[in-house]
């Protein structure tokens, strides 16, 4: 569904060019639920919003369905299937949650629809549906508004940015369920989160890790988040890396 | 059914959502003239004598009543100055729909001077929608220059929204209230001005007796080359709550220009102003756009709701 070829992405720093991206290949096909880790700085997001149209590339192309959408405009690729969850939700004065989850859906739903995306994230939509989607929100319930808009969407590939990032931990096991949900509806369509989080990563079919903009490895989940975690062959390798230090 | 033409049913759905003869006391003013009044058994509504306008009585303890006094105007030239007083009787609850309408076609300005004096009673409650409106391509300019005046008894409540729709050339709104002990005064005021408009707004909140309060909020989007002047001013005489926002969004070639003021003329006044402007957010349009929408429609989206 989504192929990513040779894909480059670079910034101006101090008037050279700074690769953030760099050459990047990856698939990703139809009823999957992959996830991008790696360290800070590692140019996940930066991915993520390349996907979403919200950067354009230097280099590479990327196919969505079979049609190169590089060049496509953020609206168009959102009209192609393709969603996007900010991990720092966007306020907005005068705007109801239930405005923006019609806006989401493309439809106009009723209070009682719209409140079922808010019920699935773990919010009361009855005290949520006329709220501006302002700062009189918490972050955590701005978070969950967003992923909430991102539900109403449907898409045929949804990107989460750090769906985790400023929930509370509640919230985290809701949001964890809603993902395993997801993921257990998914036929023709795609999810792929971009997360720092085990259990995140424990739900996922595919694992990418990134760091510093090139993608250093991608396998199952099983075969993946053993290394990432400290088990396994990572605690063999660090153990024979400092062979005598006591380190590990 | 309304013997007005296509225009003025047009303008006063756009002003005051009315299709039909409304429910309650009414009068509707189209071309200077009142063409369609109706009193109630609580609301009475009088023609002034020597001015144009009227008084409109409303029985002390009136409950769940509706007053529509709509103006519309869609002859070229009219230039006009009506005086509407209000004596809300203690203890009423009442709603009050005001608004004007012009759609000018012609080569004349067409002006609309509204002056509107509210004498409020104990414990009574008032809610008041004032919606502006301009339409039509002539070359002469659609013009609305309302007063209101508020003045407040002991403990009554007065919730006005008062709204420039579009189309407005000219205005320069004057809001004054004064507001006794436990008087609590709500404004809501949404200003929209586009092309070479002008829009000033003056408001001056008298809080002169103890604990009594005002919330005034102006939002406003300049587009095009208009330029807009928010000057709000609450004063603090006794002990008492105020806080004045001016929020707005800047556009194109748009100019605005806010001016705070606060006067404590009292040891127990808290009084506090915020005011903002700025263009609209690029990651609110992007956000937008994630959900499909263009980059216009994302505009005119938050738009919208910011003037809601």
């Amino acid at each position: 569904m989504l192929e990513i070829k040779n894909l480059s992405f670079a910034v101006d720093a101090d008037g050279k060019d700074k690769e953030i991206i760099k050459n990047i290949s990856l698939e990703i096909p139809d009823g999957k639920l992959y996830v991008i880790t790696g360290p800070n700085g590692g140019g996940k997001s930066t991915l993520a919003k390349l996907i979403a149209g919200i950067e354009q590339p230097s280099e590479g192309t990327i196919n969505f369905c079979g049609e190169d959408v590089t060049f496509l405009s953020v609206t168009e690729r959102a009209k192609r299937g393709i969603a996007f969850a900010f991990q720092q939700p966007v306020r907005f004065k005068g705007i109801r949650v239930l405005d923006l989850i019609r806006l989401a859906s493309g439809k106009n739903l009723t209070p009682a629809q719209a409140c079922s995306y808010l019920s699935q994230v773990g919010l009361c939509a009855r005290e949520y549906i006329d709220r501006e989607v302002n700062a009189s929100l918490s972050g955590g319930e701005l978070k969950r508004i967003e992923i909430a808009t991102v539900l109403a969407r449907n898409a045929l590939l949804t990107v989460f940015d750090e769906p985790e990032a400023g929930i509370d931990l509640w919230s985290f096991h809701n949001l964890i369920d809603v993902f395993k949900k997801q993921r257990d509806e998914i036929k023709n369509r795609s999810i792929l989160i971009i997360s720092h989080q085990e259990r995140i990563l424990s739900i996922a079919d595919e694992i990418i890790v990134l760091r510093d903009g090139e993608l250093i490895r991608q396998g199952e989940r099983e075969e993946v988040l053993p290394d990432l975690i400290g088990t396994s062959s990572a605690v063999k390798e660090c153990r024979g890396v400092t062979q005598g230090v006591d380190q590990c | 059914m309304l013997n007005l033409s296509a225009t003025e049913k047009f303008l006063l759905n756009e002003i005051a959502d009315i299709n039909d003869v409304p429910a309650g006391a009414f009068n509707i003013r189209s071309n200077s003239q009142s063409v369609l009044r109706q009193s109630s058994k609580n609301v009475e509504i009088v023609s002034k004598e020597g001015v144009s306008g009227m008084d409109i009585f409303i029985k002390p303890g009136t409950k769940g009543e509706q007053v529509h006094i709509p103006v519309v105007i869609s002859e070229s030239g009219i230039k006009e100055k009506v005086y509407n007083d209000f004596f809300i009787g203690d203890n009423a609850d009442i709603l009050i729909v005001a608004g004007c309408g012009i759609d000018n076609c012609g080569a004349h300005d067409s002006q609309h001077d509204g002056i509107h004096r509210f004498y409020v009673g104990k414990n009574a409650k008032v809610k008041y929608v004032e919606k502006h409106y301009g339409s039509g391509k002539g070359a002469g300019k659609r013009i609305l220059n309302p007063v209101t005046e508020v003045y407040m008894e002991e403990n009554s409540a007065v919730e006005m929204e008062m709204v420039q729709i579009k189309g407005v050339d000219d205005t320069k709104r004057s809001t004054i209230a004064d507001l006794k002990a436990g008087a609590k005064l709500v404004v809501r005021e949404r200003l929209m001005t586009h092309e070479e408009q002008q829009a000033y707004s003056v408001y001056t909140v008298n809080l002169n007796g103890k604990d009594s309060s005002a919330d005034v909020v102006s939002r406003g989007v300049a587009r095009d080359n208009s330029y807009q002047k928010l000057d709000l001013k609450i004063v603090g005489n006794a002990p008492c709550k105020g806080h004045t926002e001016c929020d707005s969004i800047i556009m194109d070639s748009g100019r605005i220009l806010a001016v705070p003021a606060l006067e404590a003329n009292d040891v127990d006044c808290s009084l506090v102003h915020e005011a903002a402007i700025g263009k609209i957010a690029g990651e609110q349009i992007t956000k937008l756009m994630t959900l499909g929408l263009t980059e216009a429609e994302a505009e005119e989206q938050i738009i919208n709701g910011f003037l809601r």
